[in-house]
Formats: C-alpha cells, sequence, structure tokens
C-alpha cells in the first residue's frame, strides 16, 4: 500500500502490538506458522479481535469475534471510522501531518452510524464500538488480512477501508503497527515484486514509465510493449472473446481453481493452443496440447522466494527432479532459444544480479547476503542497508522525508455481486483447512491423519430447517451448477451460512458454484461469496457434480 | 529504528571455572557457558523452548548455593562463581545419566550416549547381580535384588506420520512445551500421572488421530531420544536402512504458504526422509505445520501420475 | 477443526450440575466462551487462563459426585474452563483423591495411613479389616492423625468427606510449657485452657470474648512498617522446616510492585506432623486474624489457604471463620476498618505431598499440576500467579499474633538466642502420651519425650522432622531442639514431628516404607528424584531383604543420596534420602535388630488374637488404648 504491494510489517512486530483486528483472515490454519508469532502476542498481552462471518479456529483465540455478514467488510470497516471520528479518538495530528482527504473521506463514512453499521453487517452495535475503540486507543495496532478481505468483487476497495482505519489512527509506519496482508502462497509477493503483474516491472516499478522503459530495455537489448498486459481475469474475458488464442500456464490450475470452473474449462477447451508448465498432471495440464514437465522449485531448484513480510529468501536444490522434469528457468530458457535467442544469464545467481540491477527495492541483496542470512526484506537499496523491518517510517518524519502525503480513499460499501434469492437462499463462502492446501496438487500427496475431505459445512439452525443430520450427502446448487457433498453441522456458522474448501476438486468439484464475478481493479474472482441451494439427496440417489445447463465433472 | 529493542544492555562479568566471563544480562549460566568455550551436557534444554531444567544434567556448582543449580535457566548475577568440572558436578551429571539410562532405552538417543561415556555413567550398577554363587558382584542391586524398575511401553503406531515409543522417553517435556505455549498452543499431549509412573499423554491415553494432534510434528523435532519419531525415519530404521551419516541438509523454503518457513531437507539416496526447520530461524524458531512438516511426499511421486485423491477418504 | 478438541463423551446430568455448583457460575456464561450474541462470542486464551485455577475446585467436584473423573466430566469441566483436556488429565492423574481408570467407583473411600506410626499401630490390619467389611479401602501416605494412629479418612462419594475420629470428638491431648504464664508465648494456651468443645469456641463471639482481635487491633494501630519491624525484632521464622525469618519475607512482598497474595500453607503432608490440624480445627479464627494481619502488612487484596484435602473438619472450621470474619468486616472492601481490601479464599488440595512445597502449591493453586518451580526466582517476588506472595503455615501465623500480642521482647523471653519463641512438636509412636507438644526451642530432646510420658520400652531411634528428616538414636537425648543445635548435629526440626521407636519396631521396614513414601510422591519432574527414590526403594528393599547392606550398596546409596540431594528442584529430592543415610549410620539398616526377634513373636501372636477375637474388636481396642493416654 501507499506503492508498494506488501504488508508493512515484520512478522516479530506483532509480538509487542497491543491490539490485533485479525480480518477476513483464518491464519490459525492457513498461516500457522505466522499464527505462533501472532499467540505470542496475546500471551504477551494483545487483544485480538476477529471479523469473519464465519467463527473459525483463528477466531478461538480471539477475545471477540465479530460475525459480518460476507462482503459486508466496507460497511463495518466504515462504521468503525466513523464511531472512531464521532468519538474524537482519531489522530488529528498525524492525520494533519501524513495524509489528504481525511474531511472527503469523514463526510463518506458519516452514514455508517453504529446502527446502520449493525443494520449491514448484522454485528450488534456495541461490539463494532468496542472494536474501534479498542483498535484507536492502543498504543500499537495491527490490522491482519487474507482472502476474506480480497476474494471479494470489491477487493480493492475493502483494502483501502482498512487502509483508512490504519491513516485516521496513526496506526501505521511505527514498529508494532500496521497493515498486514498474509500471501497465500509462498512466493505470490516474490511474483508480484518480480513484475508479475500486468503494468509492473520488478520492483513495482511502472511500465508505463518511459525512464523504467529505457533502463531495461538497454540492460535486455531489446524493446519492451509499453502496452500492460492481461491478468488472468482478463485473460478468461479475452478467451471469451476470442481474443486469446493460446495460452502457456506455468505452475496454476485454472480448470480447478477458477470461480465458475466450468465456464473456466470451457473457455481452456476452446484455446488453439494451450501449453502447461507443471510438477504434476493437473486437471489443466490433462486438458494440455503440450506439457512441460516441472522440477519442484523449492526442492529441486535454485533460486528466491518472497515472504509476507517481505523477505526474500533462497530456495535449494535438495533432491533431483522426478523424470524428465526440469527446471523451469531451463525450460524458459530452452524455449527462448527455440525462439532464437539465447540468454547469457541461466543460472540463478546471474538472473538474480540481473534483476537486482534493475530493482532498486532489491539492490542491496547480494546473492552472498542472501546466501548467509536468513533472508532480507526489502527496500534494501544498497549493501550496507539492513534490510527494512517496516516499510512507510516517513509518515512520521518531518516533512515526509520527501514523500507525497498518504490519501484517504472514499470507499462505498457495495453487497456482494450475487444476492440471495428464493431460488438459492444460502449465502456459500470457501476457504482452507490447515492440512490441505488450494487444488491439492501438492496437499493430496501426503497422508493426513485429521484429513476430512471436502464437506459442506452448515449451521445447526439451518441443518435444522433443511431436516439434514452429519453425515448426509446433499445437493449444492448456485446459479452455475450444482456438487453433492457430505454435510458437517457446526456451530461454527451463523445461520445462513455454509461453507466448504475445495482441496479436492477430484471428488468435490467445489469451484463450479463459485461465483466469477470480478473486482475490475485487481482482477480477483468472488470466490467468497455465492448465492446457493441446499437439496437433501434421499436414498437412490447417485453422487453427481454439474455444471448448470452441462455436463460436468 | 526499533523503539522496543532496549538501547542498552547491561553487562555481567562472572567467574567460570576460574576464567573471567562477561555476558549481557539476562542470559543464563548456560549461555555465559557457551561464550566461555565450555560445553555443557543438556537434555531438557533447546534454544526455541522455555527452560524447565528438569533433566538436572546442566547442574553446575554456584559458590554459595547449598546446591548445584541448573545452569540451563539461571540467569547471570555478577561475581558469580561458578565451577562446571567439579567433583560434585561431575558426580550429579554422572548420576543423572546413569539414572536415565537405568530407566529408559537410550539406544537412539546418541548425544546423551556419549555424554554417558565421557561421565562415566554405569547404568549396569542396578542390576541385580548374575554370578552364580549369588554373591554381589559390582553390581549393588544385592543378592536379593529387584530388577530395576524401567519405563516400559509399547510402541504406539496410530497414524502414517508419526511413532511414540515412550520407553525411551526420559521426561524432558520438550514436546508438551512445543505442543504448548511455547509454540503450538494445541495442547495436545501433557504429562499424566505422577513420580516414575509419569508418563506423556492424551487425554486417556486416546489415540492421536483422536486427540487434538495437529501433527505439526514440532514435538518430534524437539524429541532428544527418538521417543518420537517421523514415520519415514521408523520405517526405515526398521529395515536397517535409517543412514544418517549418508544424509546430505538442504536448507530451503517451504512451498505452501507466504509466511516463508526455512526447512531443511535431509535426504538419503535421493529422497527427502526428514523435515526439520532451523531453531534459529526468525520466521519458525524451529517449528512448522503439517503441510512444511509432511507435504512434501508429492515431490517423489511417479512422474505424471495425477495426484492420488484416495488419501482424502479416511 | 475447532482449537480446543473434545472428545464425544458427554457430562451426566448431575456431573453438570456439581461442577456448575463448585464453581457458582450460571451455565457456561461465565465460562471460557460467552455468546453475547449470535454474532458476538467472547473468549480467548486470557480469558482461559483467568479462569485455570478452577480446575481443582472443578475436578474434586466431579469426583465426589462420580466417584471418578469420567471423560464426559472431563469434556465438560474443560469446555467451560477452557482447559484443554489432555492438560485437565494430567492435572486429574496428579493426585491421589482423583480416579481416572475406570468408572467402578460406586463406593466412598477408607483411606488408610500406612506410613511408619500408623504401620505400628496396626494399619495393616485395620484396612484389612475394612476391605473385609465391603468397604472401598486405600492404603496412603501420612493423614495427619498420627497421634491417634492408625488414622482413616473418609472420601465421600455423594457424602462429605469426614474422619472417623473427628465424630467421637477430639481426642488429642495438647501440652504446652510456656501456658502457664501469659506474658511467655503460647499459641495453645487458650485451646489447652478452654479444652476440646464441638467447634463452639471457633464461633467470632467467643473467639472475641478471650481477646482474639487484638493482632489486627494492633496491626492497624502501629502500621505495616511496625509490624513487619516487631516480626523480625522477635526473630521469627518459618515453622514449615525452612525456617526462613519471617520478617524479611514480609519486607520483601510489602516492598514489591503491584498485586501480591498472601498464602496459607496448611497442606501440611510431612509423615508425623499433625499440628497445623489441630490449628485449624480449634482456633481457625486465629488464622484468618493473622492472615488478614498479613494482607494489610504487605498490602495483599487477597489471601488464599491452600489446605489438605484430608482434613475435612478443619476445611470445615476455617470454612466458617472466613464466612464469620466476613460478616465481622474483618475480610472485604474494607477490611478491618482498614480502608483497604483484603478476602480470603479457601482452596483443597487433593492428596500429593509435595503440594507443602510453596511453588508446587502454587502450581496446584493455579490448576496446573503440582510440579514445583525452579528456585530462584522466590515467591517473594514471583509467587502466586507470578506475583509477590506471602506464604506461612498457621504456626508461623499464629506467632505473628503472639509477637503482637505480647511484643518481641517478651517473646524472645523464651527459646534461644537463634531460635526465639516456642516450638510445636508431634509426638508421636512409642511414648506414653502422644500428642502436640509446644516447647520453648532449645528444650532437650529427652525432656520433651519425658514430657510425653516417656519412651514405651527401650528406646531404638527417634526420627526427627519427618520423613524428609533424619533418624537420631538414644545417645541424642541431650540434643537441644533448638534451629541451630539440631543443625550443628546434622539433623532437622523440620516442622516438628518427632517419631518414637522402640526396640521392637522392625526398622528396615519403617526405613524400606519411607523410601517407598518418596517413591511415591515424588512428583516426577526432575530425574534425580524421579528415579532416585526409585532406586533408592529398590536398594533399601534388597538390604532389608539380605538383612544389610554390602559396601557397594552403601556406596550407592551414598551416591544417590549425593544426587538426589545435590541436583533435584526442590526440597523434597533434596531431603529424600536424608532418614535412609542416617538410618545406615545408625547402623539400623542392619540385620535385624536385638528386639526384632521379640517383637516379631509378639506381632505373631497378636495376629493370632485378632484372628480369635475378630478385627473389630481387635481395632477399638487399639483405639481406646491410644485415646485413654491422650485424655
Amino acid at each position: 500500500m501507499f506503492g508498494f504491494g506488501g504488508g508493512t510489517s515484520s512478522y516479530e512486530e506483532i509480538t509487542e502490538t497491543d491490539v490485533v483486528l485479525l480480518w477476513g483472515s483464518n491464519a490459525r490454519e492457513a498461516h500457522p506458522i505466522f499464527f505462533h508469532h501472532l499467540l505470542r502476542g496475546i500471551d504477551n498481552g494483545a487483544a485480538m479481535y476477529a471479523v469473519d462471518p464465519r467463527r473459525t479456529s483463528s477466531a478461538e483465540f480471539a477475545d471477540v469475534w465479530l460475525g459480518l455478514d460476507v462482503g459486508t467488510d466496507i460497511a463495518l470497516a466504515n462504521t468503525v471510522a466513523r464511531e472512531i471520528i464521532a468519538q474524537g479518538l482519531h489522530n488529528r495530528s498525524f492525520i494533519e501531518h501524513a495524509t489528504t482527504g481525511f474531511d472527503d473521506y469523514a463526510a463518506s463514512v458519516e452514514p455508517f452510524t453504529l446502527d446502520e453499521g449493525e443494520r449491514l453487517t448484522g454485528v450488534p452495535a456495541e461490539a463494532i464500538a468496542e472494536m474501534a475503540h479498542a483498535y484507536a486507543t492502543a498504543p500499537r495496532a495491527q490490522i491482519l488480512w487474507t482472502l476474506g478481505i480480497t476474494e471479494h468483487h470489491t477487493a480493492v476497495e475493502n483494502v483501502l477501508s482498512l487502509c483508512n482505519l490504519a491513516l485516521l489512527t496513526g496506526h501505521v509506519g511505527r514498529w508494532g503497527s500496521g497493515l498486514v496482508p498474509l500471501r497465500g502462497q509462498n512466493n505470490v509477493q516474490g511474483g508480484g515484486d518480480m513484475g508479475a503483474l500486468p503494468d509492473r516491472l520488478p520492483g513495482f516499478q511502472l511500465l508505463s514509465d518511459p525512464q523504467v522503459r529505457a533502463r531495461y530495455e538497454s540492460t535486455w537489448g531489446c524493446e519492451l510493449n509499453p502496452i500492460p498486459g492481461k491478468h488472468l481475469t482478463l485473460m478468461f474475458d479475452a478467451m471469451e472473446e476470442g481474443e486469446l488464442r493460446a495460452l502457456y500456464v506455468i505452475g496454476e490450475n485454472p480448470a480447478d481453481s477458477e470461480a465458475n470452473v466450468a465456464h473456466a474449462r470451457k473457455l481452456l477447451e476452446g484455446l488453439d493452443l494451450l501449453v502447461v508448465q507443471d510438477i504434476s498432471l493437473t486437471r489443466t495440464a490433462r486438458m494440455a496440447d503440450v506439457v512441460l514437465p516441472a522440477a519442484a522449485g523449492w526442492a529441486s531448484s535454485e533460486g528466491t522466494v518472497t515472504s509476507s513480510e517481505r523477505r526474500v529468501q533462497r530456495v535449494r536444490a535438495a533432491v533431483p527432479p522426478q523424470g524428465d522434469a526440469r527446471d523451469d528457468v531451463r525450460i524458459i530458457s530452452e524455449l527462448a532459444s527455440h525462439m532464437g535467442v539465447q540468454w547469457t544469464a541461466t543460472s540463478a545467481h546471474e538472473l538474480w544480479d540481473e534483476m537486482r540491477s534493475l530493482s532498486p527495492l532489491h539492490g542491496g541483496m547480494s546473492w552472498e547476503r542472501l546466501e548467509a542470512s536468513g533472508g532480507l526484506q526489502w527496500p534494501c537499496p544498497h549493501e550496507d542497508h539492513p534490510g527494512a523491518e517496516f516499510l512507510h517510517s516517513w509518515l512520521w518524519e518531518p516533512g515526509l522525508d520527501g514523500h507525497a502525503p498518504a490519501p484517504f480513499s472514499t470507499v462505498v460499501h457495495r453487497p456482494p455481486a450475487e444476492a440471495l434469492s428464493e431460488q438459492f437462499p444460502l449465502r456459500l463462502t470457501t476457504g482452507r483447512v490447515l492440512d490441505s492446501y488450494n487444488t491439492g496438487a501438492q496437499s493430496a500427496g501426503y497422508s493426513s491423519p485429521i484429513r476430512s475431505g471436502d464437506a459442506i459445512e452448515v449451521s445447526p439452525a439451518d441443518a435444522a430447517q433443511l431436516e439434514i443430520v452429519e453425515g448426509d450427502t446433499v445437493r449444492v446448487s448456485s446459479p452455475r451448477g450444482s456438487v453433492d457433498m457430505e454435510v458437517h453441522v457446526t456451530d461454527r456458522l451463523p445461520t445462513g451460512l455454509v461453507f466448504t474448501t475445495f482441496h479436492f476438486p477430484d471428488l468435490v468439484d467445489a469451484n463450479l458454484l463459485t461465483n466469477d464475478a470480478w473486482d475490475p481493479r485487481s482482477g480477483t474472482a468472488e470466490f467468497k461469496a455465492a448465492a446457493v441451494r441446499i437439496d437433501p439427496l434421499r436414498d437412490g440417489a447417485s453422487r453427481q457434480a454439474v455444471a448448470a445447463g452441462g455436463a460436468g465433472g | 529504528m526499533n523503539p522496543a529493542e532496549p538501547n542498552t544492555q547491561t553487562a555481567v562479568t562472572l567467574s567460570i571455572d576460574g576464567r573471567e566471563v562477561t555476558v549481557p544480562e539476562g542470559q543464563t549460566i548456560l549461555a555465559a557457558c557457551t561464550a566461555a568455550g565450555v560445553e555443557t551436557p543438556t537434555i531438557c534444554w533447546a534454544p526455541n523452548l522455555t527452560p524447565v531444567n528438569v533433566c538436572r544434567v546442566c547442574v553446575v556448582e554456584l559458590e554459595g548455593s547449598r546446591t548445584l543449580v541448573p545452569a540451563c535457566s539461571r540467569p547471570v548475577e555478577a561475581g558469580m562463581q561458578i565451577s562446571t568440572d567439579s567433583e560434585r558436578v561431575r558426580h550429579s551429571r554422572r548420576m543423572v545419566l546413569e539414572f536415565l539410562g537405568s530407566a529408559n532405552d537410550l539406544s537412539q538417543a546418541s548425544e546423551i550416549a556419549d555424554w554417558s561415556r565421557h561421565y562415566g555413567a554405569d547404568p549396569a550398577r542396578y542390576d541385580a547381580p548374575c554370578s552364580d554363587d549369588g554373591s554381589p558382584g559390582s553390581t549393588a542391586g544385592g543378592e536379593a535384588g529387584l530388577e530395576p524398575e524401567r519405563v516400559d511401553e509399547p510402541v504406539r503406531i496410530q497414524d502414517d506420520l508419526y511413532i511414540r515409543a515412550y520407553d525411551r522417553c526420559v521426561l524432558c517435556y520438550k514436546c508438551v512445551e512445543a505442543c504448548g505455549d511455547d509454540a503450538q498452543h494445541t495442547f495436545a499431549i501433557a504429562v499424566a500421572g505422577r513420580g516414575f509412573d509419569a508418563r506423556i499423554r492424551t487425554e486417556y491415553d486416546t489415540e492421536l488421530p483422536e486427540s487434538a494432534c495437529v501433527y505439526c510434528g514440532n514435538c518430534v523435532a524437539v524429541c532428544p531420544t527418538g521417543a518420537l519419531q517421523f514415520r519415514t525415519e521408523f520405517d526405515l530404521r526398521a529395515v536397517g536402512e535409517w543412514r544418517p551419516d549418508d544424509q546430505t541438509v538442504t536448507r530451503t523454503v517451504c512451498s505452501y504458504c507466504g509466511v516463508g518457513c526455512n526447512l531443511e531437507l535431509h535426504v538419503q539416496d535421493e529422497r527427502i526422509v526428514k523435515v526439520t526447520s532451523p531453531a534459529d530461524h526468525s520466521v519458525t524458531n524451529g517449528h512448522l505445520c503439517i503441510k512444511g512438516r509432511f507435504g512434501w511426499e508429492y515431490v517423489h511421486a511417479p512422474a505424471f501420475e495425477p495426484p492420488s485423491t484416495d488419501t482424502a477418504e479416511r | 477443526m475447532a482449537d480446543l478438541h473434545f472428545s464425544d463423551a458427554e457430562p451426566t446430568a448431575s456431573e453438570r450440575q456439581a461442577v456448575l455448583a463448585a464453581l457458582s457460575v450460571n451455565g457456561a456464561g461465565d465460562g471460557a466462551v460467552v455468546v453475547d450474541h449470535p454474532r458476538v462470542v467472547r473468549g480467548g486464551t486470557r480469558r482461559r487462563k483467568q479462569l485455570r485455577h478452577l480446575l481443582l475446585p472443578a475436578l474434586h467436584a466431579l469426583q465426589r459426585e462420580a466417584g471418578w473423573i469420567s471423560p464426559g466430566g472431563l469434556n465438560f469441566v474443560g469446555r467451560t474452563l477452557g482447559v484443554p483436556p489432555a492438560e485437565a488429565y494430567g492435572v486429574a492423574t496428579f493426585y491421589e483423591m482423583f480416579r481416572t481408570d475406570s468408572p467402578s467407583h460406586e463406593l466412598s473411600v477408607r483411606h488408610v495411613c500406612v506410613d511408619p506410626i500408623c504401620a505400628l499401630a496396626g494399619a495393616a490390619p485395620l484396612a484389612e479389616h475394612l476391605r473385609s467389611q465391603g468397604h472401598a479401602v486405600h492404603e496412603g501416605p501420612c493423614l495427619g492423625q498420627c497421634e491417634r494412629a492408625p488414622a482413616v479418612f473418609i472420601q465421600g462419594r455423594r457424602e462429605p468427606d469426614r474422619v472417623p475420629a473427628d465424630d467421637s470428638g477430639p481426642d488429642s491431648l495438647l501440652v504446652s510449657v510456656t501456658a502457664s504464664t501469659p506474658e511467655s508465648p503460647s499459641l495453645l494456651r487458650q485451646m489447652i485452657e478452654r479444652g476440646f468443645d464441638n467447634g463452639e469456641s471457633t464461633s467470632m463471639e467467643a473467639y472475641r470474648q478471650r481477646g482474639g482481635g487484638a493482632a489486627l487491633d494492633a496491626a492497624l494501630r502501629l502500621g505495616p512498617d511496625d509490624v513487619i519491624a516487631q516480626v523480625s525484632a522477635a526473630g521469627l521464622s518459618g515453622r514449615g522446616g525452612a525456617a526462613f525469618p519471617t520478617g524479611i519475607k514480609w519486607r520483601a512482598v510489602a516492598d514489591g510492585n503491584g498485586p501480591c497474595h498472601v498464602v496459607a500453607n496448611i497442606d501440611e503432608s510431612e509423615p508425623g506432623t499433625f499440628k497445623d490440624r489441630l490449628l485449624c480445627e480449634l482456633e481457625p479464627l486465629a488464622i484468618i486474624e493473622s492472615m488478614a494481619v498479613a494482607g494489610l502488612v504487605v498490602g495483599a487484596q487477597q489471601g488464599w489457604i491452600y489446605i489438605r484435602g484430608e482434613y475435612p473438619l478443619a476445611t470445615q472450621r476455617l470454612r466458617g471463620a472466613i464466612a464469620q470474619a466476613r460478616s465481622a468486616g474483618w475480610l472485604g472492601d474494607d477490611a478491618a476498618g482498614s480502608g483497604q481490601q483484603f478476602d480470603i479464599e479457601l482452596r483443597r488440595g487433593a492428596g500429593a505431598y509435595i503440594c507443602g512445597e510453596e511453588t508446587a502449591l502454587f502450581n496446584s493453586l493455579e490448576g496446573f499440576r503440582g510440579e514445583p518451580r525452579n528456585k530462584p526466582p522466590f515467591p517473594t517476588t514471583h509467587g502466586l500467579f507470578g506475583q509477590p506472595t506471602v506464604v506461612n503455615n498457621p504456626e508461623t501465623l499464629l506467632n505473628v499474633n503472639e509477637i503482637l500480642r505480647i511484643g518481641p521482647e517478651a517473646y524472645r523471653s523464651v527459646g534461644t538466642e537463634g531460635s526465639p519463641g516456642t516450638k510445636l512438636f508431634c509426638l508421636s509412636g512409642h511414648v506414653g502420651r502422644p500428642g502436640l507438644y509446644e516447647a520453648p526451642f532449645g528444650t532437650p530432646l529427652g525432656e520433651l519425650l519425658e514430657l510425653a510420658g516417656g519412651v514405651q520400652g527401650t528406646l531404638a531411634a527417634v526420627l526427627l522432622g519427618g520423613a524428609a528428616g533424619s533418624f537420631v538414636g538414644p545417645d541424642a537425648l541431650a540434643l537441644p531442639l533448638s534451629l541451630e543445635d539440631t543443625r550443628a548435629a546434622g539433623t532437622t526440626l523440620g516442622s516438628g514431628p518427632v517419631m518414637v521407636f522402640n526396640d521392637s519396631a522392625d526398622m528396615s521396614g519403617v526405613i524400606e516404607r519411607l523410601a517407598k513414601f518418596f517413591r511415591d510422591e515424588s512428583c516426577g519432574q526432575c530425574v534425580p528424584c524421579r528415579v532416585g527414590t526409585v532406586r533408592q526403594h529398590e536398594l533399601v528393599t534388597s538390604i532389608r531383604r539380605a538383612g544389610g547392606p554390602t559396601e557397594p550398596q552403601r556406596e550407592l546409596l551414598g551416591d544417590i543420596a549425593d544426587a538426589m540431594g545435590d541436583a533435584s528442584i526442590c526440597g523434597l529430592g533434596h531431603t529424600a534420602a536424608s532418614a535412609v543415610m542416617s538410618a545406615m549410620r545408625l547402623g539400623l539398616l542392619e540385620a535385624e535388630p536385638a528386639g526384632e526377634a521379640v517383637a516379631r513373636a509378639a506381632r505373631e501372636r497378636s495376629e493370632q488374637e485378632r484372628e480369635e477375637m475378630g478385627g473389630t474388636a481387635r481395632v477399638a481396642q487399639q483405639r481406646d488404648s491410644l485415646g485413654d493416654s491422650a485424655s
């Protein structure tokens, strides 16, 4: 935020903070080792508020769980903001010193009274007020979030609504205070850092900036296309429109992982050419014209990955790749060679040195330093720089250290794209569990004693109303498809909300149900909010999974 | 930059075996010994756990103290006079090692075995004599001697990831700490019972998959005796194929979520046989979750077979 | 996946009710998880930590209701208090009074003491007799009734716990050397003067009439600093065995920051010791008063009584005293008109000798296993809940009242320079009149024995200080019983037990039992004690069978003793070899003593008689004879 796509704080800081808002994150299961740091913080006296539609295992460690309706995060954040302002708990001197747009922002949240917040989110006014006061008055406070914030059609606005709270209270740019998005994959941070964003080059440098482009062009000895590319969701749109006819997929399994996956599969099938490079024969790979077997990067390759605290760390080859599999870099280099370009830098070390010569954020991270240390946190502009524990300390410097003030953003509450209806009266949300991961390409390979498979979790009240019990098989249907699933009744869900994971697509094709409405600013689909119906399957019905209006699963 | 860090750290000077050592205030005698180049045996201590000072093998003699003191947990004070190799210290260390040797199977506790040799521990002293004439031999059990009671427990194999062989358990509490508030906060296991009958247990000795265990393996990672063992190691040992000397250890980063846990891949014959994490790494402090610890098997899956999903149905 | 993971086992309705009643909470509403609203739930680890200290009372309630700690009951307690089931199980299995093994505990349990004094007095035949009558019997360690051995304690199943001997009225003998002059310190004077009653004299009214409350008045008049000054000037040291200067302890806690606590350690479990039980039964308000003095002096808001679970009458009287003290305004938001808040909560132990060790007591009270903590840090800075804590036993507390009553100078008029004041001695075994004796520090052992009616038969040995103490032989009768003289003689007064054995006693049997006692009572935390006590017991057993130790056995016993004494965490391990080693030095482990053959013959005869007479008569006769000597 404020220029870089990275969490502001180091993990260690959460052990010394006073108030934690864990918002849309089940870190206990999705980021277990980060949660160890958080637990130490709680042991050290931090109060935790868990904001999540589900009372997750993370929420069990919270002093207070606030169970908001799915997709009402902005309404809740704005209500918190309005309460802070109404009670005069905002940090006026910080706002004056370091921000712009406060008045417009204050006006935009004014309608979000506690009562209105309760009406919109389902969370009682007193609890919202309590959290607002705790956050605003804490000496140090952090907001943590994960996909509960970003897998919505309002993803970016959701994030901005939380950033606003930090600006309002000055809980950013200081040790122990901050805004921390927890990354879901081991290198999703590094991917963005390295320019795997349609409009960026490594180090978050804008592709549209001619000066930046010029530096790359001179190093690479070629001309760069200045037009930003497409993010994943736009690519699917382009496939739909026939504009995109060939796709090279590296380490992604969209044929299982996309929302409204039946639609995605149809588009993938319609391509002229699908090349898939992956560590296993995923469903997407099985659809491909060409499969390039890749080595498991973390165990069979040299390189780096970057974590949620912006820490760049080395991965190293420990075992040889299986069979014909090859290192990703080697595959790409050889492809380039077949295309007529001979790349000179092919080792991880050489590639890294080239990258850090072009990305000021990484300039000081020599390969030797990365080898010797337990990783370095960007920005690390020169080799004497220890790496940054937290970002944006300039917010507190005189004259903002030459930076432009941080802008408040006015964000509007918009409910989930798919409203509940008589036909689809239940809200479906999805998430991870501890022992499994995404579509199972990795995690299905080991035998977990605590694995329970993908069940549909239902609140006791809904189960009673539907006359279903634990272990029943039911048909879960959304406007996009139907999936038969086993029922798990749990009091961790409020009435009206159902939940499932998506780790076993070969058994339970949960993404047939999810909604591919997406956020135009981030390209993220609204995995977290679909409208569904549950029909009990009575004796004799066989289990199946079908896309609406066609064969699926 | 970091306002939480103390600006100044007071230094404390003490004497260890007659040599002056200066260490930061708040450090333990153990740390001071290490700084002074004095090697200290430890069993229940680990760099990433709160000292519980129960094994007592690290005891040292502190001038003015009636009893020996545990080096692992006792903070240094200015002017302390410490002896680490006095007759009293050697005696207590030897006896602790001897006691453990007389009660437990330490065949897989190589460090304890090394220290036992170093201090001349002789667990056989407690055995009943076996000489034909019944006269007390070198052992002290005596003519009418009783077989010394040992920790006698069957191996518990209840899943594909761990085994628990509590006849090797010296009750160092490390697993309990790692499962509890030193790291995982799951509290699936605790010490139950009392005295010599105390054991590490789930509630009512419930089988592990039915307990609160989440299979992070952090208990196994800190076990000093092989009482807790990964199935991979156990199975290889069973066929005589566990060869630590042939293993390489490579440090890398976990392939799952974005926390950035460092892994040490222990590789034997080009296969991962164990995964640990460095105790001094700021991200993990040596602790992992089930995915990082066990989720590597796909690396060895036959190339480009679709991943099996049979295991999904338990 | 819920993070606290419980099995499917559910509590019975009665278990639920019993636990909730014990916790005085309404449903789970005040428990670890509070549902404010379908969308707002309060919980978290902080809340769980605050409830943890209720675990022991909850387990007591379950045990009494169901006869065991059932999985369903444990789950309910765990859910209510937020305690993980493995942890709760670990705690439950630590204590002698809790059962976790099977659901077949339909009866109240008769605990019969099998420690040396009760063994001499016929504990084994008594236990056998009780079993033959269909009772559930548990043979265990000292029950603190050595003056009326053999001791029985009934742990009630759906009935209150009780001690049968209490039903027939207290028949314990109290003697004080210093009671005749009111200017001298005497803890027992008034108790002796008024004799035993059925508790009428424990009322606030009666207590006031005999001058009760004067210590509180004096403390309020003097103020904290002067009280501590007087306690220090009097040279009062703790009477539990460690003899730490009370004034220093109080000063340290008074000087600390933040919340602090006063704890009365009434987990009197040292074999041969019963003094605190009698003090609590006979003068409970004095203990409350003294705790209030301590609380006001050190600035504690909360006092805690931790009393051993086997003392039902003392518990009942202390509870009554707390209630009366609250009514009288001694306890509460404005304790004794001081403007300070001070109240007392009572907690029962559940059968663990180790919980008398102060840091083990803290852990037990906090709801953890009663495992001692390493010291330092000491309780004065890191005590109960990690906060500064004064821990004293009733005898020490009542001495404070005496000091405030007569002043430090008069207090010092008895005793020795190094050990001012009086000491309570618990005489048991082969003496004419077993009972509780108060004598000035420095009284020679022989004089004390004479006071108690002299040794019955020929003296073989005296065990001073209980299981953790040491044996002295007939040559020690001139030993002045002061802290300094016993220390110089290589022995100890401990908490004051004096166990007398004549030459009919099977001394190697006594010693084997003492070794067994430590094997059973070691908490198991540290290696030297956990394994050392077992090896020591095995060796002593072997030696006993062989009729004496070999040289390697002597050496090994010494090696074990040195390691336990040097490297254990706490006093239990430090002293676990003390009695055995002293016995070996005195030759008590050698082949059977001269009188043994005679004694054995006598035993065999009496067993034959018992069979002829039937167990009841024999036991009753024995009780009567001891009762006679105490009247």
